[in-house]
């Protein structure tokens, strides 16, 4: 019942991804402003996550973080990594790269007989490194662009690419084994306060370097993303050294005086 | 005319009394810089705690002499760079600088048995803008990508971009930069820059 109920969700999602994804065909593709047509939306849904972040999630993170030891969170943090090594394989496989996929399959093996259900990552000793693939990736090897940037309430940043993908790289946890909601929800929620509280460091950092947190963000994951679709080889992009990102819309109102003429126009690489 | 010729011929003499200095290659440079690095880092527990004054002088023996700050800021601004007059690129720089090397404080607080592998390069010797691209290997979790963009200048190859974890440094903030333009003017960028600076000086846990 409630599995089917969560299915029909994710159907929902799936379908809202496909119209975006054909109401943004026509999106410019340079990176920044133009390629976040909803910001005024998205801003709106991040402010909302970070509220939530701030009077939930990194408080209870934080209380994690104190409370468990970092070998018990490790193992925690090794057992979600496991399941995302299998999936990973799964789509190395998909991409068309059996080499990478038949790593993947090898750590899998190695951490679940070897590594206690994978509390224990014995494959990383031995070399074999966490290669984190995902369908997101796996759809822009294929060949579909990014799209607009997303921001979900509660999943955070996303493209209309990594949102069509979403519904299938969110079951890819441990918890989809389980029938009973409640064991699902457990572990959900496990897995989300565990990921933040990894997460800690990174965000006390991005407090402190990020001018604007939205835009940094945005900027962050879209680049990041692009990065792995090509496994962190993309073609590099042209260096730009008088870019002309853009005029935001939030400051359209108040647009600087007579832009420079002489500037080039900014050829950003398809993403 | 004759004074002219001479200028010419002056600068070709520094050019290539640079070129030869500048014999080392890129990637060579990067190995040998990321290296000092990280072992002046491990032999100083002060560093290695987060004492700023330490570091900030640890960045700019080590790593400032091969970094191109003025390309990398006026990259970062993009168009708006030559609207700003000689006083306000000279802070832009300065402030850009404290928030990176705060970024850069908190990554090398964190070093203990790290090291730099080369990944495999795809220039040619010819090429006077390359990228090198290295991987920071050891502790716990996954490798670090870091790569760095390089420029052949008379005096030697110098850094102007970084990328790590597949984001460049200065793409990364010109959108960030145009916005804070945008809303407020170059003075806007930067008072918004340090503002940050201050913040985050006023909030550090270790100021010794």
């Amino acid at each position: 019942m409630t599995r089917r109920a969560s299915s029909r969700w994710r159907t929902a999602v799936l379908a809202c991804s496909v119209l975006l994804l054909s109401a943004c065909a026509t999106t410019s593709k340079s990176p920044g402003g133009k390629l976040d047509p909803w910001e005024k939306w998205n801003r709106k849904v991040f402010n909302f996550n970070e509220s939530l972040d701030v009077n939930v999630l990194k408080p209870v993170a934080t209380g994690y973080k104190k409370v468990v030891p970092e070998v018990v969170r490790n193992g925690v943090t090794n057992v979600f990594s496991n399941v995302s090594d299998g999936w990973s394989f799964v789509n190395n496989v998909l991409q068309g790269k059996f080499e990478p996929g038949l790593r993947d399959l090898v750590r899998f093996n190695v951490n679940t007989f070897f590594g206690l259900a994978g509390i224990v990552d014995i494959a990383s000793d031995l070399g074999i490194e966490h290669q984190g693939e995902d369908f997101g990736q796996t759809l822009g090897v294929w060949g579909f662009g990014a799209g607009a940037y997303i921001v979900w309430p509660l999943l955070g940043p996303s493209s209309v690419r990594d949102s069509v993908a979403l519904p299938l790289d969110r079951m890819a946890t441990p918890a989809v084994v389980f029938n009973d909601y409640g064991t699902y929800l457990g572990i959900t929620t496990l897995q989300i306060v565990n990921t933040r509280a990894n997460l800690l460091n990174a965000s006390k950092l991005l407090d402190e370097i990020a001018l604007d947190k939205y835009t940094f963000v945005r900027d962050a994951y879209l680049a990041r993303r692009r990065s792995l679709v090509y496994d962190g080889d993309p073609p590099d992009p042209a260096f730009q050294d008088n870019a002309d990102p853009g005029v935001n819309p939030a400051a359209a109102a108040t647009p600087l005086p007579a832009p420079d003429a002489a500037s080039t126009p900014a050829s950003a690489p398809k993403p | 005319m004759i004074k002219r010729l001479l200028v010419l011929l002056s600068v070709a003499g520094l050019l290539m009394a640079g070129a030869a200095r500048a014999q080392e290659a890129p990637d060579a440079l990067i190995q040998k810089v990321s290296t000092d690095v990280i072992e002046s880092v491990k032999a100083d527990k002060g560093i290695q705690g987060g004492d700023t004054s330490k570091i900030n002088a640890l960045v700019d023996s080590k790593v400032m002499p091969y970094v191109d700050f003025q390309r990398m800021t006026s990259a970062a601004v993009g168009r708006f760079w030559r609207q700003a007059t000689p006083d306000q690129q000279k802070r832009l720089q300065d402030e850009f600088k404290t928030l990176l090397v705060r970024t850069y404080a908190g990554a090398l607080t964190q070093i203990r048995d790290q090291s730099v592998q080369l990944r495999p390069a795809r220039y040619s010797p010819s090429d006077t803008e390359v990228i090198v691209r290295t991987e920071v290997r050891g502790g716990r979790g996954d490798p670090i990508q870091l790569d760095y963009r390089l420029e052949k200048l008379a005096e030697g190859w110098k850094i102007y971009d970084v990328n790590v974890l597949g984001v460049w440094l200065v793409a990364q903030y010109q959108s960030s930069f145009s916005q804070e333009i945008n809303s407020g003017g170059v003075d806007g960028l930067i008072n918004k820059l340090a503002e940050r600076n201050k913040g985050a000086a006023a909030s550090a846990p270790s100021k010794s």
